[in-house]
């Protein structure tokens, strides 16, 4: 068990690894820094000052570990442009990225099995039949269409819900915002969690539905029916702890990627977030901020993993006595 | 008892439909009415300046009095008629519409052409020759699979972007978001090949083919290749309709298509800036197109799927 | 005999397939007295499986009963719906399955996989339950029980999985069992255990056994009688002696020249020639009639003798030729 963990986080260390050089890369080679950070009027001696302070005479590997530990201590450079630290921009914008995956993350995971396992239960019923029809066309849907047909329904035709912002936010220990404690903020949330929330919660759905059926099929369910347990202990009980197993990992996959879809989501509805920073520097090609993104995606992503790993080995009790037994 | 003579029955059927992949086209609605609306879709953009009322990017054909026209009402100033309306600059939406459409299933189609290429050759390349050069390629598609591929494109989109001389942007942008998408896909594609190469390499024939002093690369080619043809072609119409919706995205968010060659990403980005203002059509006859589009590829690529090669789910 | 636990008569299966209706159960009738073990044997796809799962109510859609009764220790339960037919399971009618590595589920303990049925059945205490659940794997034959019911299944042999499958379809006190294929899955030197752990359950506590198995053997080994099924139909039924010793019907002479078991004293093993007919094309008449060495014009044609008035269903039984 051990090993397989320590295993895991060699990977894992690899990926970021790889990851960061890609993003140093991107600093590096992508447009000349000096010319970024310089204007036109500079000096000979300017121009060496600050390559030896970015330490761009230094070797590739000695820069490359230079960066890998400024970016451990959270110094991702300065913005091109706004011309202030990335770590500080991005720490602004972070709350409104994660209070948003939050809120669709759960609505697409509790939707998204109670869903799988009422059309699995309910196989040939009218309902379930319907929700699936409904689900095919989800899935083909591009997730700007939804959140712009969500706009036009509630905001344009009925006015109910806001079209855009975080509406009012309370700032928590100087350093979080939320909205959840406003009702125009619980009301901005709205839109855009289900918007990023229903292609996951289409997925899971799905997914749960699939794998639900095909543990229905199982010998050990024909043998609890057999054994005359209540449908509600042989389907919950005995069905949905299986079906599960491998339904949490692709859950945890999909969490990273609620995080990732977030630039779309907050594009649309003009989201205050990480993602809609993002963006704003591709358009412009403001390298640091790219890089910062993509390094902090990819520890989220590769933490969710890591987590995902260890939640199957305590569920599966398969696995963990496996591991016990190697030692 | 009589169940296991029951699936038998029901293999032996969907072993035909199989084998008779036409006949099998023939009796499903949805290949049916899917595929011919590709058809239409893909007929009317190739011959888009034929069909086209106007050329939308020509300034010269452009009344900006048309402007705001809405479908089939004649406008106040002009009296001219639209079957889809004009948008703000008065170029006709229907136009629009076709040209996007060119755009969007261009980019579409090279992306998919692009990662299949791709994928096929570091698939084959790592199948055959294993050791460090699959190491390196397969730990480089897990880390690439480890995200989601829309994110990957958008970063590439932002490296090529940055190495790209600002007054060739715009220029550019197709091309680059064609190597964009085209890169964020290839790994379905090689990993495929490579399965495919890895179960064909071991049989007698290449073998064969190797003594008689055939070169690697035509029995990669010409013997191993084939095997892999139905899977990649599944994957490759899976990854059409993944494809166009990426390239919509990416446009939408300002990151694809430039607004002088407006993909119906592109159109519906302009689009949404009058969803307020009561234009609708601007942006719903765009976002309508895509819809169906993407739709009918994605139906087309699962039932594709289902018929050549029921396991590949 | 006394009053038999469990009596069919005439059961019919139905299966609505594309091609029209097939029958892979046909007008079959048994009974199965207190203790008793019945063996019911035939080739895969004769419908001796199918029987079982149309007692205990656990036909696949779109198999139904079309036809037929079914009475469990005096109360007829083939009409018995939803809740009605859940009590009946585990409680009045156990199941053993062929396979045991597949029977129980992986994530719960074996503990837990006892006690939830004992608990659905028993009005009992949780703690009267953890007792039970001791006793019943004791009883079974599991070594060091009280230690083990903490285990998960797949930290169990095949064999003694099968033990947990047994003290699972037992926990409740059923007046029946079936058990389907119980032995197939199992490696040659722990099917005999099995069987003699069957064997000895069925005297203590005098419960019925429906033996469903393919393997002579197995029958030779364990049960009272036989019913032979051949294409949905029975074949032949008798005590187990007089069936393996001198078949009547044609088909169960073949298949006792075909089991090694029974034709040791043969230089080699007979063959019936051609496969058992498709349910979808089942031949008029006696449906063996096309493989039989013995048929003639009334085979094709009549409908078979009713199996209450002579031993095997055929016009021209063995014994009646050897008696001439």
């Amino acid at each position: 068990m051990l090993a397989f963990i320590i295993r895991r986080i060699g990977q894992s260390i690899l990926v970021l690894l790889i990851v960061g050089l890609v993003a140093f890369s991107m600093f590096r080679f992508v447009g000349d820094p000096i010319d970024n950070m310089l204007g036109q009027e500079r000096t000979i001696e300017d121009v060496e000052r600050l390559r030896s302070q970015l330490g761009l005479d230094q070797p590739f590997p000695i820069q490359y570990f230079k960066f890998l530990e400024g970016a451990a201590q959270g110094n991702f450079g300065v913005s091109y442009r706004q011309g202030r630290p990335v770590a500080e921009i991005i720490m602004e914008r972070a709350p409104a990225t994660l209070e948003l995956a939050a809120v669709s993350g759960l609505f697409a995971i509790v939707l998204g099995i109670a869903l799988g396992v009422f059309t699995a239960i309910q196989r040939n019923g009218v309902t379930a039949n319907f929700i699936m029809a409904t689900s095919l066309i989800g899935v083909s849907l591009p997730t700007f269409l939804i959140g712009i047909l969500l706009i036009y329904l509630f905001s344009v035709e009925l006015g109910w819900l806001p079209s855009f912002g975080r509406g009012e936010t309370v700032s928590l220990g100087g350093w979080w915002t939320t909205g959840f404690l406003t009702e125009s903020g619980l009301k901005a949330l709205i839109l855009p969690s289900i918007t990023l929330g229903l292609y996951q919660m289409t997925l899971i759905m799905r997914l749960v539905r699939s794998e639900m059926l095909e543990v229905l099929r199982q010998d050990y369910i024909r043998f609890a029916r057999a054994r005359g347990l209540l449908d509600r202990v042989v389907n919950f009980r005995h069905a949905l702890k299986n079906t599960m197993v491998p339904v949490v990992t692709v859950i945890g996959l999909q969490l990273g990627a609620i995080i990732a879809f977030a630039i779309i989501t907050e594009t649309v509805f003009q989201w205050p977030g990480v993602g809609l920073l993002f963006i704003n520097a591709i358009q412009f090609v403001d390298i640091p901020v790219m890089a910062a993104y993509l390094m902090l995606i990819s520890v989220m992503f590769v933490a969710i993993n890591l987590i995902v790993d260890v939640l199957y080995v305590f569920i599966d009790p398969r696995l963990r006595a496996d591991r016990s037994g190697a030692h | 008892m009589a169940l296991t003579s029951n699936v038998h029955d029901k293999g032996r059927w969907e072993r035909f439909r199989d084998s008779d992949f036409f006949f099998a086209f023939k009796r499903s609605p949805v290949a049916l009415v899917s595929f011919t609306i590709v058809c239409i879709l893909v007929f009317s953009a190739v011959f888009a300046p034929w069909i086209a009322p106007t050329n939308p990017f020509n300034p010269a054909s452009l009344n900006l009095m048309d402007g705001f026209t809405p479908p089939m009402e004649p406008n106040a100033f002009t009296g001219t008629r639209f079957l889809m309306g004009t948008d703000d600059q008065g170029r006709d939406v229907f136009s629009t519409i076709l040209y996007g459409m060119r755009v969007s299933l261009f980019v579409g189609a090279s992306a998919v052409l692009f990662a299949m290429v791709l994928g096929i050759v570091l698939g084959l390349v790592s199948g055959y020759f294993g050791g460090w050069t699959e190491t390196i390629i397969m730990r480089i598609a897990d880390v690439q699979l480890t995200f989601p591929s829309i994110l990957v494109a958008m970063l590439i989109f932002g490296i090529a972007k940055g190495f790209t001389p600002v007054e060739y942007r715009d220029q550019m942008a197709i091309w680059v978001l064609i190597l964009a998408i085209g890169l964020s896909d290839w790994v379905q594609f090689a990993r495929v090949v490579r399965g495919t190469t890895l179960v064909e390499k071991k049989k007698d024939y290449v073998a064969a083919a190797l003594l008689i002093g055939r070169r690697p690369w035509a029995i990669m080619i010409k013997h191993i290749l084939p095997n892999a043809l139905s899977p990649v072609l599944v994957i490759a119409t899976i990854s059409l309709a993944l494809a166009i919706i990426a390239e919509a995205t990416l446009s939408f968010l300002g990151v694809g298509a430039p607004p002088t060659q407006p993909s119906l990403g592109t159109l519906i980005r302009i689009g949404q800036g009058f969803l307020f203002s009561g234009e609708w059509w601007i942006l719903f006859f765009p976002a309508c197109t895509l819809l169906v589009l993407a739709l009918s590829v994605n139906l087309l690529g699962d039932w594709l799927r289902d018929a050549l090669n029921p396991r590949l789910r | 005999m006394t009053r038999p636990v469990l009596s069919i008569h005439d059961l019919s299966v139905d299966i609505p397939t594309r091609a029209g209706v097939v029958k892979p159960v046909d007008g079959v009738s048994y009974g199965i007295a207190a203790g008793e073990i019945l063996g019911v044997v035939g080739e895969s796809g004769a419908g001796k499986s199918m029987v079982g799962n149309a007692v205990i109510g656990l036909l696949s859609r779109p198999a139904h009963i079309s036809g037929g009764e079914i009475w469990l220790n005096g109360n007829r339960i083939d009409t018995l719906q939803g809740e009605r037919i859940r009590r009946v399971r585990g409680k009045e009618i156990g199941m053993v399955f062929q396979d045991p590595l597949t029977s129980l589920n992986p994530l719960l303990t074996i503990g837990d996989q006892l006690a939830e049925t004992i608990l659905t059945h028993l009005p009992i205490s949780k703690a009267e339950a953890e007792k039970r659940v001791v006793a019943a794997l004791e009883e079974v034959g599991i070594p060091g029980a009280a230690e083990r019911i903490d285990s998960y299944p797949h930290e169990f042999s095949g064999g003694m999985r099968q033990r947990v499958v047994i003290a699972l379809a037992l926990c409740a006190e059923p007046s029946l069992v079936i058990a389907d294929e119980p032995t197939t899955a199992l490696d040659v030197s722990v099917q005999a255990q099995i069987i003699s752990l069957l064997k000895r359950l069925c005297r203590e506590r005098g419960t019925a056994i429906m033996l469903i198995t393919h393997d002579m053997g197995v029958i030779a080994e364990a049960a009272d009688r036989v019913a032979v099924m051949y294409a949905g139909r029975l074949a032949e039924l008798g005590p187990v002696r007089d069936v393996l010793q001198q078949p009547e019907h044609p088909y169960t002479h073949g298949l006792m020249t075909s089991t090694p078991l029974a034709a040791m004293d043969q230089k080699r093993l007979h063959q019936i020639p051609g496969a058992m007919p498709r349910l979808s094309h089942m031949p008029e008449g006696c449906a063996f009639h096309p493989r039989c060495p013995r048929a003639q014009d009334k085979c094709r044609h009549a409908p078979l003798p009713a199996i209450e008035d002579t031993r095997a269903a055929c016009w021209f039984p063995m014994q009646a030729e050897t008696a001439q």
